[in-house]
Parts: structure tokens; sequence; C-alpha cells
């Protein structure tokens, strides 16, 4: 049997999607900004997945905004933010487990003259209010908060950190990043105060390199990529129109079924970690139920020296997860996130992340535990000492 | 303006009646080594010399770049070569290949040419001092220096002319196939690739193992050790690389053996197998990266008890160099980047906090008897389901 369970790192592509792209890419293949028809053609597809996207945010299509994807869009809202706003001050604040696409630029924005508040956790990797209200400051520009951290699944309390700040001042733009929340969670930035919303596609099932980013209305940015103008000039180039097409195509199948679709969801997720938590030697990390992400469970086990083994090892049976999260392959830092909530130092390397989507069936759990629990014996025996 | 090379070579120049072996295998391998860029090359034996032109067009500085990797050449000379049409045209073309290759600048010189075609109507001597004047009217920068000059313009009269004054260092060393076969034991690390770069120098066919042990060691582990034997293919050519799959043999000695000596136990193991797919491929030798004391199970004790194991010779280049020593060559050949990937070895992943580091013989060999009833059966399942890799 084989278990995909890594969807927090990426997800398969619908097989319509895949085959819209495909028609796209090889007979509706034009230019979007050519004056001619199959520039016209091309040009509708971006249109239609504009109005898509407004409809399901529940914006105006002026405010969609297309990239290569989350890591762009979580730069573009942040450093673009930072350099049209500088002027007014130049304060900044996120969490301390944000993705790196957020913390990064956090970071080269500390080295070129910005000052930079990570707020803390609490032990379910979710911000306080309290802690936010602190840091907030007369020259604070910017807030950046996930609205679900990817490595835990923890749920960040958004619209009460949006109504916070605007309280404090409204000039202050509140960024969202919603990789792990889109298709999660009915989002809608008005209603949460958010000014900045990023989206990525192969999350919900869409192809990999597209993404967008809302920007409300009047909320000043600067464009970090310069060119032909495309896209009012906030982000030119040519816009990768089957990408789009096919992650609009991918988010409208996910609204189908929207709440049927997160239901079962959590039904997976309350399943697999009460088998967790009945397996000796097991700690969830986070939340579980309804205040926390549907779709990402971490689990820790002790006495486990590295949970990279345990994940070889269960993909030598057919089960895909990560060990932290997907981007610590290139990164074998410990994971902040585990860190932040204040997980023991032991099983900071031993923790393992299981994320389902809409594919996932009960079964591939139930085998996923059986695997597990056959496994956890013999790889504690053998370990370093 | 350059179509054709002529290699120098080193130690080959002095083996005697054998001399031929060498030069066929440096021919062999200047071929091998141009197969992988674009261009129709020609590599010629004459008189002692290497020549190798190209028919059609090439990329002059992929051509040297791919020519610093056959060992035995220790100069690349980049050759202009031109028909014979008379000693004025010969003047000429040699006045501005000087032009073009030194643009203008103050430096001295000298002519050197030598006349494989006896027929020539000047003789050296004469060619020497004519055109040596005509270049001190044509470029007024540069003047004769016959003791140290700055360039040494080398002219040869053969059925075409090639006109030489650069030398380009080659890597030194021995053709690859002159020496035999050695079999190296390959890890993801920075020492065992530059080991079997240096053997190789010396003419050493490689032929390859590595040890993983899944799950414990990934499939990245894997693809690095394949990545760093296609490195070392550049300099040693294609090398056989078998895959051992160590994972069981070493959970046994866990299971069996003290802790402590868990490493060293393995490492006789390693020794062995290795040793079996040496004499299967008629290798010659084994080669590891070993440099006293590095590490706990390269201190001389644990070295003399590793090699207590072979039949055959263990050569190990770097016994004597420090690690930046090491780094510096793995830097140089382009192994370095990839053995720092951070992907664990079946080395390191049980290896106790405090391993033995002077081992006795005849302890570990009493730990060992502890394997009797298994470990033959392991071992030979080991060597069953060996994987090889043909990398080129």
């Amino acid at each position: 049997m084989e278990a995909y369970l890594d969807n927090s790192a990426t997800t398969k592509v619908l097989p319509d999607v895949a085959q819209l792209m495909y028609k796209i890419m090889t007979e509706d293949y034009g230019n979007p900004s050519s004056m001619h028809n199959k520039g016209v053609d091309a040009e509708r597809y971006i249109r239609q997945a504009k109005e898509n996207f407004a409809r399901i945010l529940k914006v105006s299509d002026k405010e969609i905004f297309f990239t290569s994807g989350g890591t762009e869009s979580d730069n573009l809202a942040i450093i673009g933010t930072a350099l049209a706003k500088q002027r007014r001050g130049k304060h900044i604040i996120t969490t301390a487990i944000e993705h790196p696409a957020v913390l990064e630029s956090f970071d080269f924005l500390e080295k070129h003259g910005f000052e930079a508040t990570y707020l803390p956790v609490n032990k379910y990797g979710q911000v306080e209010p309290d802690a936010l209200r602190d840091a907030l400051r007369e020259d604070t520009i910017l807030v950046s908060v996930m609205y679900v951290n990817n490595e835990i699944g923890a749920l960040e309390p958004v619209a009460e950190l949006g109504r916070i700040i605007k309280e404090y001042n409204k000039d202050i733009v509140f960024h969202v990043d919603a990789v792990q929340a889109f298709g999660k969670f009915r989002i809608y930035p008005y209603k949460e105060n958010i000014d900045l919303l990023t989206v990525s596609s192969h999350k919900i099932h869409g192809p990999k390199g597209v993404g967008l980013i809302f920007i409300k209305d009047g909320t000043k940015i600067h464009p970090t990529a310069f060119g032909g103008g495309q896209q009012k000039g906030m982000r030119p180039g040519t816009e990768n129109v089957p990408g789009i097409a096919g992650m609009s195509m991918a988010a409208a199948a996910m609204y189908e079924h929207f709440d049927e679709d997160v239901r079962r969801l959590y039904q997976l997720k309350e399943f697999f970690t009460e088998r967790m938590e009945q397996t000796e030697g097991t700690v969830i990390n986070g939340l579980t139920g309804e205040k926390s992400a549907p779709h990402v469970v971490s689990v820790s086990f002790e006495g486990i020296a590295k949970s990279e083994v345990l994940l070889h090892a269960l993909e030598d049976r057919g089960i895909y997860v990560s060990s932290g999260s997907a981007c610590s392959s290139n990164k074998p830092a410990l994971s902040g996130t585990l860190k932040a909530i204040g997980v023991k130092r032991e099983l900071l390397s031993s923790t393992l992340r299981f994320s389902f989507s809409v594919f996932t069936t009960m079964e591939e759990l139930e085998y996923t535990v059986d695997v597990i629990r056959e496994l956890l014996p013999v790889l504690r025996k053998y370990r370093p000492r | 303006m350059y179509r054709a090379f002529l290699i120098k070579y080193g130690e080959i120049g002095t083996k005697g009646n054998n001399r031929y072996l060498f030069e066929d295998a440096l021919c062999r391998q200047i071929r091998r080594a141009l197969k992988k860029i674009d261009g129709k090359f020609v590599v010629s034996k004459e008189q002692g010399r290497i020549y190798v032109e190209c028919e059609s067009d090439f990329d002059y500085d992929e051509a040297v770049a791919k020519l610093k990797t056959v060992f035995g050449i220790l100069w690349i000379c980049p050759m202009m070569q031109i028909e014979d049409n008379g000693f004025d045209d010969l003047a000429e073309n040699t006045i501005q290949y000087l032009k073009d290759v030194y643009r203008g600048k103050e430096m001295t010189f000298k002519v050197k040419s030598r006349r494989a075609r006896k027929n020539y109507p000047l003789n050296s001597m004469e060619i020497n001092t004519e055109i040596g004047g005509r270049i001190l009217d044509a470029i007024p920068q540069m003047s004769v220096d016959v003791h140290k000059p700055d360039i040494e313009l080398n002219i040869e009269i053969r059925n075409k002319i090639n006109i030489y004054s650069e030398f380009i260092p080659g890597p030194g060393g021995m053709p690859v196939g002159t020496n035999g076969k050695a079999t190296l034991l390959l890890s993801g690390g920075i020492d065992s690739p530059v080991a079997g770069y240096m053997i190789a120098k010396r003419g050493v066919i490689i032929d390859a193992v590595y040890f993983h042990a899944p799950p414990y060691t990934s499939e990245r582990a894997r693809q690095k050790v394949i990545d760093l034997a296609k490195l070392v293919s550049v300099y040693s050519g294609p090398i056989n690389l078998h895959i051992v799959n160590f994972t069981d043999i070493q959970l046994y000695i866990y299971d069996q053996c003290p802790h402590d000596q868990l490493t060293i136990i393995m490492r006789r193991y390693m020794m062995k197998i290795a040793e079996h797919f040496a004499l299967e491929e008629d290798s010659l030798g084994l080669i590891t990266g070993e440099s006293i004391g590095q590490v706990a199970s390269q201190t001389m004790h644990s070295l003399a008890v590793t090699n207590e194991v072979c039949t055959l010779p263990v050569l190990r280049p770097l016994i004597g160099f420090d690690k930046q020593e090491i780094i510096d060559i793995a830097g140089k050949i382009g192994t370095f980047e990839t053995s720092i990937l951070p992907f664990e070895d079946c080395c390191t992943i049980f290896v106790a906090k405090h391993p033995e580091t002077k081992p006795n013989l005849k302890s570990i060999k009493k730990s060992e008897l502890k394997l009797r009833e298994k470990i033959d059966e392991l071992v030979k399942t080991a060597i069953d389901t060996v994987e090889t890799i043909w990398i080129d």
C-alpha cells in the first residue's frame, strides 16, 4: 500500500487541472499581452482566475496578483511594504514560527537597517494577543503572521490580531501567509483586517511554480521585480498562464465540497491522533481538533534519535512523510517551531509531520499506524549509545 | 586561431622499452576525455610527441579544461597550424601570431625551430636567425634573450607547420590504465574521493565499493556517493561502483559486540567485503581515505587491526595528510562541495560516544567470535544483493 502523507510539502495535481494546463500549453499558448486573438484567449484565463479568487476571498479582482508561489508572495509582501513605508518607520513584527520565506525576508531587512520583533508563541504554537499588543510601536509599519503553521498545524488568532493592529494604528500593514490555510479555512481578508495575503497553488492540488498575493486596495507596496508592466507593474513578467489557470481550477474544485472535505480531514486527524496517543512513547505537538488545522499532525517519538531513520523506514513501506518541515532537507538545522513551542530537546530531532489531503483514506492511516507500531521497537533498540 | 595541441608528457618519457604502452594509454585517455565534448578530435603519436588536432570547430576553453583532467599530461601547448606556403608566409604568420597572443607587451623571446621534414630549404639555425630578425623588425616591443626568454617560440616544420609558445600545466601523473586496478572504499566524506583521485593519478584504474544502511542512511546519501564517483571519474575514467547493503551486518554487530568496538569491527567487515569484490574484479589492492589519527578508527592501533583482515595491499594515499591538505585537494578536483552535503554515512550512525581508540587485535577477534552463528550468511547476502553501477 502507498500512503502519501506529506501534503503540507506538496500535493498531487488534479488530473483535470493537468489536462487544462496541457491544453493551454499546446493550444492556447498565446502571450496575454499580445494584441491578437491568441493573446486575448490567453488573457481570458488570467481574468477568469482573478474573478474566481476574488469571489472566493470576497475581494475585488483588482486586488489579486499572480506570482511564482508562496515564497515570492511573502517576499513581495514584506520587502515591498518595507520599501514603501520606510520613511514612516522601520519597525517590523513577525512570529518565531514563520516559514523561512518570511523569516529570511525579515533577516534581509534587519541587515538593511530595519528593526524586527519576533513574537513568541505559547506551547500550542499560537501568538498571544497581548504579546502583539506589547510589541506594537509608533514606528511599526508591518506585522506578518501565518494563518496556519506548516510544522505543527497551529491555527493563529488572525482575526483578533488584525483587530488589535488596526485599533492601534490602521496604517500598519497586516500580512498573512495563508499557504497552509487556504482551502482548509474560509478566509475573508476584509473581515479579518488582512491587507496582504499569500496563497500557493501546489498545496491545493494545483501546479508548482505559481501562487498569488492579495493586495488590499490602497495598501502601499513597492514592486520588487521590474519589467514590461504586466499586472499593473506590481509583478511584471509574462504571466504563467497554464499555472494560473491550473491554480484557479484547483481552488474552484476545493470549494465545491468545502465543508464536507474539511469535516473529513478533521475525522482523519482525530483518528490518527487518537491512535498515536495510544501508541507508547509518542507526543502530539500542538492542538488537535477544530482549534487546529485539519490536515497536519506533528508527532514526536521518544527513543528515536533521528526521525529521518523512521522516515526512511516508513518510506520503505510506501509511506511518505516529512521530518519537521519539508524545507528542512535543505536546512538541516533544528526546527524553529518545535523549539519555540518548547518541545523537549531530545525530541526535537525525533519528530515527524504527517499531513493529509482529500485523497487520504482511513485505510491508509490504519496502515500507517500499524507500520509505525511495528517499526518503533526495532528502531528504539538500534540507536547510538 | 588554435587548431591543435601538442601534448607534453613527463614521467612516461623515462619508461624505456615499455614506453609505447604508456604513450598508447595516454592517447586513449585523451580520446576518452575529448569524446565528452563537441568536435572531431584526432589524437596521434609521432616521433615521441602526442598531437591533438581538431578537424572541426571546437570550443578552445572546453578542450583545455578536458585535457587538464588527463593524467600523464605535463604540459598542454595550444598550436597554430599553417600550410607550408614558403618562408615569407611562415614569417608573416609567426609575427601575426605573436601580435595576437601577446598584444604588444614588452617581452623577450627566443625562436626554437625543429625540422622534422629535412627537405625544408632552411635548416633550424637559419630559421631561428631569420625569423628572429623579422620579429625584431616587426614588433619593436620585443627583444631577444636566448637564456631566459619570456617567450619560447617553437616552430615545427612537419607536413604542416606548427607554431606554439604557450605552456598550460596538465595534471601530471601517469595515464590511467598503465598500472592495473584497485578498489576504493568510497563513502560520502571528503577523504575517500581524494584518495581515489590520487591513486588514479598514478595510472591505476578505479573500482569502488560503497556501503549503505537503509533506512539509517537515505536515498540522498546514496545519490551523493554516486555523484562523488562521477566527479572522480572525470579524472579516473569509468568507475564500476558496487553498492552494498550493510544494514543487517551492522545491526548484528550492534546486537552481539561491545559498543565501543562497533566501528572497528564494522570496518573489518567492510574491508573483507571490499576485498571480495576486488578479487572478483581482478583488482590488485584496496584504497581508503584514512589518515593517521583523524578519527578513532584511524589511529595506528585501529589501522593495524583493520588491516589484519586483508590479504591485498591497502593503499592509503592520504595517510600523512592533515585535514586541511585533503580539503585543499578536494576543492581543487571539485569534490568538496558535494562531500559536505549533510547526509549521514553508515559509519557514523551508531558511533559510540567513546569508541575504542587503541583496539587490541586479540580482544577484537574474541568479540567477533560472538558473530559466528550468522555473520557468514549475512556477508554472503550482502555480497549477493550488491547493486553495481557503471559510472562514466
